[in-house]
């Protein structure tokens, strides 16, 4: 797998599954790390449609386009962003899939493919909606580019004032990934 | 130095308005802007300012163009289509020579077209717009950092010259987050606003803010007074970055979120051995002119990237003045540019196939 310095990521998803969240999470984890971050989202009519996704590129040089073309991860939380993207990820690259909403054989050869039952996983602690910090806590550990210390120090800043008090059941959903 | 937050471009410049003392906002909402009236529809009653949304974006413009006359920091905000609508208003503000701040966050047109990023409202932006020989300054920032260092600055240039200005986003700009800091506001000085309508208080004479000048020779008399203003502003305000020119066959010219892309096509071209070089304007009015003149002597080619059709294209070539081919690459409708298809464009031109 690629160990490069620069995640140009593409997390993609159903709207609802929080996956615009989870790329805040991440790019904002990379700017406590003191790195270079982006953050582009979809805001179009796909958003509709079943691929919400956003662009995060976290980077030791000054970002250039925030538009991720060939993502060196892609994080795939239904079947659509998966037949979107699954051509485009980097070779070498890293596919990290939720294996309980995605069911087709992966057609690339060429990159580290990662199934995890995210949201199974998540229904069976308890918090349907937190299969994103499942997949998020697989992805720190697989990359290592961010800390489980700086995501946590980031998921802070990212749950809104209001919301504090599910702090907890995410840092949970987030260990319960990294440990899968 | 102040901590670095994580911001959408929208919100960024809300805030950095409201940190450099804008008080009133009128707008109507429109995608891809709508952060900007929300963030200021929960801020501006935090700093006791006024946060209107009005019935239409003529009423906002109308709305700007008063609160401007009586010597407020004021501004609007909206996308193409409804800043089409503020046209008339724009020009009047600019006829009356009043300072205001005006933001495009730009989408595919023409007419209701798109909501994805666009940069196709040049020509409306620094070529008029509205009716009458007029300007605005135009800022163009490419990231969200420089978008709230020039939205702060936007409102000292108002002052300073008594003319509206606009910054020119686009979509991508407006909806993605970056880190940024806000560094305390440090204005210029600034001329006092003996001009304005703040009530005489039977001490002084009346102000009048006026754009209506029936007699042609008062009229003209305004005019060349306000000429020799944007002569001024020509030679005091223009700002431009530029990277690698000094060995350059060919120059890029973009600006905004294509100059990003346009420097990822430039490394690319670097390693594999091509001398590019990329020219930046920041102020597309003033327009950078007297650098691409100058690096017409030492270039071979310039290319201009856009996301519309080809619109300062135009004035690149103006400022290159027929010394040196300029050719341009664009998307438009929404459509981004690629860092590969600009890269290819670039060889085009290496190869002679352009």
């Amino acid at each position: 797998m690629r160990m490069d310095l620069c995640q140009e990521m593409i997390l993609a998803g159903f709207g609802g599954q929080g996956i615009m969240f989870a790329g805040r999470l991440i790019a904002s984890a990379g700017m406590i790390a003191e790195k270079e971050v982006s953050w582009l989202p979809s805001y179009g009519p796909e958003m509709r449609g079943g691929t919400a996704n956003c662009h995060v590129i976290v980077s030791d040089q000054p970002v250039g386009s925030p538009i991720v073309v060939a993502p060196t991860t892609l994080v795939a939380m239904n079947r659509p962003s998966l037949d979107k993207f699954e051509d485009a990820v980097l070779s070498d690259g890293l596919l990290i899939m939720d294996s309980s909403l995605i069911d087709r054989k992966i057609k690339r050869k060429d990159i580290k493919v990662i199934k995890i039952p995210a949201t199974r996983m998540a229904a069976d602690m308890g918090a349907g909606k937190l299969a994103n910090m499942i997949m998020v806590g697989q992805w720190i550990k697989e990359t290592g580019l961010l800390s489980m210390e700086i995501v946590k120090m980031s998921l802070e800043k990212v749950v809104s004032a209001n919301k504090q008090d599910l702090m907890d059941i995410n840092i949970k959903a987030l260990e319960l990934g990294y440990q899968y | 130095m102040s901590e670095r937050v994580l911001m959408k471009g929208n919100e960024a410049i809300a805030e950095a308005a409201i940190q450099a003392g804008c008080r009133y906002f009128f707008g109507y909402p429109i995608t891809p802007q709508n952060e900007i009236p929300a963030y200021m529809s929960k801020r501006m009653p935090k700093v006791d300012g006024v946060y209107l949304q009005a019935e239409s974006e003529v009423s906002a413009i109308n709305m700007v163009y008063g609160a401007a006359g009586a010597g407020a920091r004021v501004m609007t905000s909206s996308s193409g289509p409804g800043i089409s609508l503020k046209q008339e208003g724009i020009s009047y503000i600019a006829g009356s020579e009043l300072p205001c701040l005006i933001v495009n966050i730009v989408r595919g047109g023409p007419g209701l077209g798109g909501i994805q990023p666009a940069q196709s409202d040049y020509f409306q932006s620094v070529k008029g717009g509205g009716h009458g020989d007029y300007r605005l300054v135009v800022l163009a920032p490419s990231t969200v950092q420089e978008a709230v260092d020039l939205t702060m600055e936007a409102f000292d240039i108002g002052d300073m010259y008594r003319i509206p200005v606009m910054v020119l986003g686009d979509g991508m700009l407006g909806q993605m987050m970056e880190p940024v800091e806000f560094k305390p506001f440090q204005g210029r000085a600034l001329p006092a606003k003996d001009w304005a309508t703040t009530g005489t208080r039977g001490k002084r004479k009346r102000n009048i803010v006026n754009s209506l000048y029936i007699e042609p020779q008062a009229l003209e008399e305004k005019n060349l007074a306000r000429l020799e203003k944007y002569r001024q502003i020509e030679q005091r305000e223009v700002k431009y970055e530029m990277q690698d020119c000094d060995d350059a066959d060919i120059v890029l010219v973009a600006y905004g979120t294509t100059a990003r892309i346009v420097k990822s096509a430039m490394k690319a071209a670097r390693r594999e051995g091509l001398k590019v070089g990329i020219v930046r304007p920041i102020t597309l009015w003033p327009f950078p002119a007297a650098v691409l003149h100058n690096l017409a002597e030492t270039a071979k080619a310039f290319l201009t990237v856009e996301m519309s059709m080809g619109q300062m294209v135009e004035d690149v070539k103006l400022a290159v003045n027929g010394v040196k081919p300029v050719y341009f690459y664009g998307r438009t409708g929404g459509m981004v540019p690629a860092p590969a298809d600009i890269l290819e464009e670039i060889k085009k031109i290496y190869g002679g196939e352009k």
